[in-house]
């Protein structure tokens, strides 16, 4: 981006300033990298407690079939996505991705049935090319970006309770449940789910009463805000993708291992198999495997092995593997973790190899993900 | 004697040797510390070359040799635990100390004034 693109900027701008938030370009928008506080702090606090973020940025967007059915819109967004939509209950989410005719991934979204229409939450990256796919593929739906609306995660142990002093009714919810909800009289939507392996919460807010109610939820003190610093250790500890680095259209879903989210329904045999772009190589991936998996991996060392490094079989750098996709120091793990590519004979958990690191080779260890135990209320 | 780099770094001058550390701006600016990585004892180094690396949960950053010389000793306390660099950066958290080719090159870097108006 060069410097005269003037930075878009969420409803809580003004509050990240006044919380004396660092200040960083992220998709095109003016975003809090971090609080006084520190990554290392507010990673832990979130672990621990409670961290509230401000992903204003990604898209909410509405999807409303013309016929006003929810199963017109679904069998739709069926078309663009390997998941199983129709089968979706009122008031569930899902995790999905848009992939294309090469069975790469477009984007990686959440999915709610909202009774007579769809809501979806895509990347901030992506927003603007998944909403033009989105208009021009789903025929006979009405795709409305909710540009007024601004979304919150609230993450961690603690985070029902922070909740709860504004909706009791939050205790009933169980992990990607979406329920609508009156907060301070501003009518929210509040999905329990999430990016950082801790039972938590998103909630889609009013443009202009989110800062009273992020104000309202950090008046409890177990509750911090965390920028994307932490928000990118606590997703990869937690196994997440991030669209961009770890999936991208360059990857099938089954190369990211992600075929869990590709439901019965949509497999070879099933109800509705396939009739989503790229579903002869995905089905056939399902099948027969692929020939490079993406894994966790656990640096030996201290040195955190960042994006990009490369990856052999040997620590000579011969052969070369594949590379990192992400890598961090896990405050929570105490260490560093990484995920990447590697070939599937090298993607069982325990299999040694090596990553180069400013001219060394570094042994790390292929990895089960999550690299932490999951609190999702489920 | 005590000086600056335009790098952040600072050296503290006694007999042609210099105690080498990053300033108390710079580790704000780079956050908590993770990991530290430093160069060998008795590596010859140039003055721009890598002489260190440090990383924060977000990002590995280089630090550079100040001065050509001759690393004579190096802070293992940080190495073990980089969190000393953030709490006490121009203390106990020195880097390495390095026997300068030329004494008089330590002449040309900034005084501490001269750095605090280049960071204010």
């Amino acid at each position: 981006m060069d410097d005269q693109t003037v930075l878009k900027t969420t409803p809580l701008h003004a509050l990240h300033l006044s919380l004396g938030a660092r200040m960083v370009p992220f998709a095109g928008y003016d975003m809090p990298v971090q609080y006084p506080a520190g990554v290392l702090k507010e990673h832990l606090h979130t672990r621990t407690a409670s961290g509230l973020f401000d992903v204003s940025h990604m898209g909410q967007v509405v999807i409303r079939a013309k016929s006003g059915t929810y199963e017109d819109a679904a069998f739709a967004l069926e078309t663009l996505v390997p998941v199983d939509i129709l089968g979706l209950k009122p008031g569930r989410q899902r995790y999905g991705f848009f992939t294309d005719d090469n069975g790469g991934i477009l984007d990686d979204l959440m999915i709610t049935n909202r009774g007579d229409h769809l809501f979806v939450v895509v990347n901030a990256s992506c927003k603007d090319a998944d909403l033009a796919h989105m208009q021009a593929q789903l025929t006979g739906c009405d795709v409305e970006l909710l540009e007024d609306r601004a979304l919150l995660a609230l993450q961690g142990p603690r985070a029902e309770e922070v909740l709860a002093a504004l909706w009791p009714d939050v205790v009933e919810m169980k992990f990607m449940d979406v329920r609508d909800a009156s907060l301070h009289d501003a009518p929210c939507i509040i999905s329990r789910s999430g990016y950082s392996g801790e039972d938590g919460f998103e909630i889609s807010v009013p443009a202009d009463q989110a800062e009273q109610i992020a104000k309202a939820l950090l008046e409890d003190l177990h509750c911090r805000p965390i920028g994307l610093g932490a928000r990118d250790s606590l997703r990869l500890e937690a196994g997440l993708c991030l669209y961009g680095n770890d999936i991208d259209t360059t990857t099938s879903p089954i190369e990211a291992a992600l075929e869990w989210a590709i439901q019965k329904p949509r497999r070879t045999g099933g109800a509705r198999a396939g009739g989503f772009p790229g579903a002869d190589r995905i089905l056939g991936e399902l099948a027969n495997g692929t020939s490079r998996r993406r894994v966790g991996l656990k640096p030996e060392g201290k040195a955190p092995v960042r994006a990009h490094a490369k990856l052999y079989a040997d620590a000579e750098g011969k052969a070369e593997l594949g590379e990192v996709t992400s890598g961090t120091f896990g405050p929570s793990v105490e260490g560093p973790v990484a995920m990447g590519y590697v070939p599937t004979r090298f993607a069982e958990p325990g299999c040694q190899i090596f990553a180069e690191v400013r001219g060394k080779y570094l042994p790390l260890t292929v990895a089960a993900l999550p690299f932490i135990t999951p609190t999702y209320k489920r | 004697m005590l000086k600056f780099t335009a790098e952040h770094e600072w050296l503290k001058l006694e007999d042609g040797v210099a105690t080498v550390g990053i300033t108390s701006h710079a580790a704000e600016q780079l956050g908590d510390l993770v990991f530290v990585e430093l160069p060998e004892v008795g590596a010859e180094l140039s003055k721009d070359g890598n002489a260190a690396t440090v990383e924060s949960v977000k990002a590995a950053s280089d630090v550079y040799c100040p001065l050509d010389g001759e690393v004579t000793e190096v802070n293992q306390a940080i190495v073990d635990d980089p969190s000393i660099v953030n709490s006490d950066p121009q203390g106990k958290g020195w880097f390495f100390k390095l026997k300068l080719k030329n004494s008089s090159d330590a002449d040309a870097l900034m005084d501490e004034a001269a750095y605090q108006d280049l960071i204010a």
